[in-house]
């Protein structure tokens, strides 16, 4: 069998009239995390709940490891943990109680479900807060507590939508550790608008806006354009643009914030020394010249902004 | 996995003082009426001379405690019922049993099922009371069985009708007042219509269809009404919970 876990082939979902996600088709191999970005109201959790099969797609399909969630939704379900963006708690249960009810609902055969149960607290932190109830809890234990109920049935893939949301920083930590952990063994998508989220846990990532996906690729070619090829310049007497395109390798030359000037220079081809020695003779006044690294926020608002123009 | 359902229902019923608390009561007010059927009996048959105005035990303190079950039960059932699906709406718990692999029809019927076996709960206590009475004379097993049976299928009718309800809406409160009005109009439907005896509309009402079962009489008549009373709502339900999906 192919290692392909999850295959979404042009998902439409069509709201009165206005297309919430347009045509999104991606696959997901096994062992792999992938992040689905995108600013409120994108489409991220629309694309997650047809994935999950609790949203009909109008148009397209989900293959979940080679099963038809149409066709046979409660086979393909069985592969699924899913992690809605509120998470699905009793609240009048314990955990230990929630958790047993999740593992038989998914499945799980009797004799097995208080092991399923413990493997699935100790791995979310969650072991001394057995005989607690849900309602009791504080968000970020709930929120683990949700993502228990993910993994409860070992799935071959774990969807978590917003997983870190409302956690505390020690515990965001210890989520992202999970889910790289997850990550080996099932394919994970998960949402966020926390980008350094992505960039830590994810292996692939993926950008949708306004229903659409704009960006599809691994999380190191989102690094690259991050740090790109440009050259932060701060000079107390500026020389006049010319002077620096006339520099061997600089392409372009614009005003950035705070008196300093971003430089934009081809691939491979460095002229820091040769602007130091040029500012040198020149008097130019240099206080600082740094590579200059766009932000996964200017990355993330180019890519959607471009889409948009 | 239907068992999945009903198990989990029932552990949510139990898990807060709900399920004790209503069950206690139904039981004090049935026991109540059980007392003071008995106890009337003797009053009222001590002055009935003649041997045709002479009725059984059972006929006699079945009648109280049945006929005011059934009652009871319009007040109770949507009580229970209004938070089956609603309550799941509004805290947003649907998701975990439609992400899970269960098709809508096993969660609903797991849902009715598990409230239904509560309702059993009353009904066999209601049943053991009355039966009790054995100890000390003969009592009639094929009347309460005849009120039993009726009651359960009322008791289903109920349910199936408070379960469609509650998934309209995702305010239990609602759900609760929706559902006891439709029954009660459909209880009294044969009373605002007395005067018109072969009426449709009064052929509707669930308690012209209850009273056979209370005579004592099994008719498949009645039973089949129960029956297609409570597949027509589960089946609404069903695809009220499916346009959930569709429509978004």
């Amino acid at each position: 069998m192919s290692t392909v876990t999850v295959e979404a082939s042009n998902l439409t979902r069509i709201y009165g009239g206005r297309e919430a996600v347009s045509d999104v088709s991606f696959n997901l191999n096994k062992g792999e995390v992938l992040g689905f970005l995108g600013p409120n109201g994108a489409g991220k959790s629309t694309t997650m709940k047809m994935i999950t099969g609790n949203l009909a797609p109008s148009a397209g399909g989900v293959k979940i490891c080679g099963i038809d969630m149409i066709e046979n939704p409660k086979e393909a379900k069985a592969l699924i943990g899913y992690l809605p963006e509120s998470p699905p708690l009793y609240r009048e249960f314990t955990v230990d109680e929630y958790l047993a009810v999740a593992a038989r609902l998914h499945g799980v055969k009797g004799a097995h479900v208080k092991k399923a149960v413990e493997r699935a607290k100790e791995r979310c932190g969650l072991t001394e807060m057995s005989k607690r109830l849900i309602e009791n809890l504080s968000k970020g234990y709930q929120q683990r507590v949700g993502i228990a109920q993910a993994i409860i049935h070992n799935p071959m893939v774990v969807i978590l939508d917003e997983p870190t949301v409302g956690l505390d920083p020690i515990q965001i930590r210890d989520i992202r550790a999970l889910i790289k952990e997850l990550g080996g063994e099932h394919s994970v998508i998960l949402s966020t608008h926390i980008l350094p989220e992505v960039e830590i846990v994810c292996d692939h990532v993926q950008i949708i806006h306004k229903g659409k996906l704009v960006f599809s690729g691994g999380i190191d070619v989102l690094k690259q354009q991050r740090t790109g090829n440009k050259l932060l310049l701060g000079l107390a007497n500026p020389p006049a643009h010319e002077a620096l395109l006339a520099i061997d390798g600089v392409v372009a030359v614009e005003a950035a914030n705070e008196g300093l000037l971003r430089v934009r220079f081809n691939e491979g081809q460095s002229p820091a020394e040769a602007i130091v020695q040029a500012a040198v003779s020149n008097g130019w006044g240099l206080r600082q010249i740094n590579p200059d690294q766009t932000s996964l926020e200017d990355v993330f608002v180019q890519l959607t902004y471009q889409e948009a123009a | 996995m239907i068992f999945n359902i009903i198990r989990k229902e029932l552990k949510s019923l139990f898990s807060s003082p709900m399920g004790w608390v209503v069950l206690a009561l139904l039981q004090f007010v049935f026991g109540t009426f059980f007392l003071i059927g008995v106890d009337q009996y003797f009053q009222t048959m001590s002055g009935a001379m003649r041997p045709e105005q002479r009725i059984g035990i059972t006929a006699f303190v079945g009648q109280s405690v049945f006929g005011i079950a059934s009652f009871v039960m319009l007040f109770a059932v949507p009580l229970l019922s209004m938070r089956l699906i609603s309550e799941e709406r509004r805290q947003q718990t649907l998701t975990f049993l439609f992400s899970a692999p269960l098709s809508i029809t096993e969660v609903v019927l797991g849902k009715f099922l598990g409230l239904v076996s509560f309702l059993s709960i009353v009904i066999v206590f209601i049943a053991a009371m009355v039966s009790s009475m054995n100890l000390w004379t003969e009592v009639d097993f094929g009347y309460i069985f005849s009120n039993v049976l009726g009651l359960w299928l009322l008791v289903a009718s109920f349910s199936a009708l408070g379960i469609y309800v509650s998934s309209l809406t995702s305010q239990p409160v609602v759900a609760g007042i929706i559902t006891f009005i439709a029954l009660f109009a459909l209880l009294i439907l044969d009373h605002f219509l007395a005067g018109d005896p072969t009426s449709t509309m009064a052929y509707l009402s669930l308690m012209r269809h209850f009273e056979p079962f209370s005579r004592g009489l099994l008719d498949t008549k009645d039973f089949a009404y129960f029956i297609l009373f409570i597949i027509t709502f589960l089946t609404l339900t069903i695809r009220r919970l499916d346009a959930d999906r569709l429509r978004g």
